[in-house]
């Protein structure tokens, strides 16, 4: 059944609610606007150990912000943010900074370093993070990096003369060269033909199963839900209005979520 | 949340807000509050740079990078231009000092004109077209390709990482293009004076270097550093606040060119006026 994301009164805080938060992810009335254009109304939504949530909303929702609002790229005007367990209002600006480099961020382009060649796409984030790092076990990673995504003949061209699947796969790899625990995936399939965009979905499923990270996946496609999703919550109007798992959503009888699924 | 605004963040994110809020809000878009609102931010944008640039991590292998980009990569340009304007001056001015019955004083004349004036000048705007345009596009490019927000999540902070090193490389490069075109200029004059006439080698530079004083030398170096500053300055906070889509990166590139270039005279004008406090 689809639950309509309304927050009884029994939804009322005590103390200790607002120290810790048993999920990887939670977030607790979140609120961003830009001058008078109110982007994040009301965002409540958590995050469980291990689960692909993915977040449906048309282009324009909000959904990047809400995300960026995750890792500091935006910064939320009200509400909470707890990332794996700990409100980060409570806690040190540098012990924030260390609970975010556990995330990864796969950029909606891919965010190539377009001067760099794949080689040193792949070692910035090594030798920005982790400074005592030999050359061999770089050199093992990035390998490894690359054979995750299925890239290792392209080591040594830059980004421009790969193709957009396989920019969106160094991206990826990019980002989990630092296995992080909590992936964050900005429209991963926007862009891409029908049969990449597949493959970045099994992709994606792959990395949850083989680093059993927890994931958002932020989307307005469809085929890359249906492959991926664990939960479904949707974003409309600066708010999440439904939630459920892909067949809730399928056999929904509300207008406008059916004229999102089907297609 | 305000208060665990991450040290990399930064005063961009609020500072575009701020802009937004502006011109969607009540304040009316009146050209005059947008150059307000322009000015006020490239100031804090340069505060910014005097406040990250004595923070560790030092960025020096990027910096050196940036310095063999933009300084060796313009040497042919400034190169060749500098020694057309000097071959060009000697020849249009010697008609004039001809008039004058004082063509024995043109090496001495052009090297003034080149030394003051002319060779910082020319290098300067050269500079602005070529490093400041560069700068401001391949920021921009970055910034709407989220190249500069990915940075950011890996902890690296942008700031630092592009725009500190692209200014002070730009700083530093800048008098040394300058050093070069003035010695090609020179050397452009000496070809000049003995299109007509013959003047040897040792004759020329000898007066080319009794005609020239400290006063005229020392100025005209130290304002240098202050125009790679400014180019690159305007330049990195075009391209770093450049607007979302392709056409921000053509529009920061231009406007890079377009203010640098400005900020060349203004700074011109203003060393002027503080060298001839100095000379009489
Ligand atoms: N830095 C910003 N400054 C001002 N407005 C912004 C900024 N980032 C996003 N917005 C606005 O927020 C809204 C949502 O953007 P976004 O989250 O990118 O949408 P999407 O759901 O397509 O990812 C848009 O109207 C956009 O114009
Ligand atoms: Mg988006």
């Amino acid at each position: 059944m689809l639950n309509k994301l309304i927050f009884s009164e029994t939804d009322i805080k005590t103390e200790t609610d607002n120290l810790k938060s048993e999920y990887v992810l939670e977030m607790k009335h979140l609120k961003k606007s830009f001058g008078e254009n109110h982007v994040l109304q009301d965002i409540s939504l958590v995050l469980n150990k291990g689960e692909n949530l993915v977040i449906l909303g048309q282009s324009g929702s909000g959904k990047s912000v809400l995300i960026k609002c995750i890792v500091g790229l935006n910064e939320a005007d009200e509400g909470k943010l707890f990332i794996l367990g700990n409100n980060i209002e409570d806690i040190k600006a540098e012990e924030v900074i260390e609970l975010r480099k556990k995330i990864g961020f796969l950029f909606q382009s891919g965010a190539l370093y377009d001067s760099m060649t794949v080689r040193e796409n792949l070692e910035f984030p090594l030798r920005r993070q982790l400074h005592s790092l030999t050359k061999e076990t770089i050199n093992s990673l990035v390998s490894e990096a690359l054979e995750n995504v299925g890239l290792s003949d392209s080591i040594d061209i830059t980004p421009s003369e790969l193709s957009g699947g396989m920019r969106k796969r160094l991206g990826l790899a990019r980002t989990l060269i630092l296995k992080p625990e909590i992936m964050l995936y900005d429209e991963p399939t926007t862009g891409l033909d029908p049969i990449t965009s597949k493959e970045i979905s099994k992709l994606i499923v792959e990395v949850q199963k083989k680093y059993n990270t927890s994931s958002i996946i932020i989307t307005h496609d469809i085929e890359c839900t249906k492959l991926t999703a664990d939960r479904i919550i949707v974003l409309r109007n600066g708010i999440c209005e439904a939630e459920g798992s892909y067949s809730d959503f399928e056999n929904s009888e509300d207008e406008w979520i059916k004229s999102f699924f089907e297609k | 949340m305000e208060k665990h605004i991450s040290h990399i963040a930064g005063n961009e994110n609020q500072m575009k807000e701020i802009t937004q809020g502006a011109s969607s809000g009540n304040f009316s878009n009146s050209i005059f509050k947008k150059f307000f609102l322009e000015v006020s931010m490239i100031t804090i944008f340069t505060l910014r740079f005097f406040k990250e640039v004595w923070k560790p991590p030092y960025e020096f292998n990027e910096l050196l990078r940036q310095s063999f980009l933009i300084g060796y990569k313009s040497f042919p340009l400034v190169g060749i231009t500098g020694f057309i304007i000097g071959l060009v001056l000697t020849v249009q001015s010697r008609p004039t000092l001809m008039k004058f019955g004082a063509v024995s004083l043109l090496p001495a004349m052009v090297a003034v004109s080149i030394i003051r004036e002319i060779g910082p000048a020319i290098t300067a705007l050269i500079f602005a077209g070529k490093v400041g345009s560069g700068i401001g596009a391949e920021l921009a490019s970055m910034k709407v390709t989220e190249q500069i927000d990915a940075m950011q999540v890996s902890w690296t902070n942008p700031f630092k990482y592009l725009v500190v090193t692209r200014v002070l490389s730009a700083t530093l490069m800048l008098p040394l293009l300058v050093v070069l075109a003035d010695a090609v200029g020179l050397f452009g004059a000496y070809v000049g004076v003995n299109l007509k006439g013959s003047v040897s080698f040792h004759l020329f530079f000898s007066q080319v270097f009794q005609s020239l004083e400290f006063k005229d030398v020392f100025p005209a170096f130290i304002k240098t550093f202050f125009f790679g500053f400014a180019i690159a300055i305007v330049g990195s906070y075009k391209g770093y606040n450049a607007n979302k889509g392709t056409e921000g990166v053509g529009k920061a590139a231009n406007s890079a060119v377009v203010f640098g270039s400005l900020m060349v005279f203004l700074i011109d004008v203003v060393a002027v006026q503080i060298t001839s406090l100095f000379e009489n």
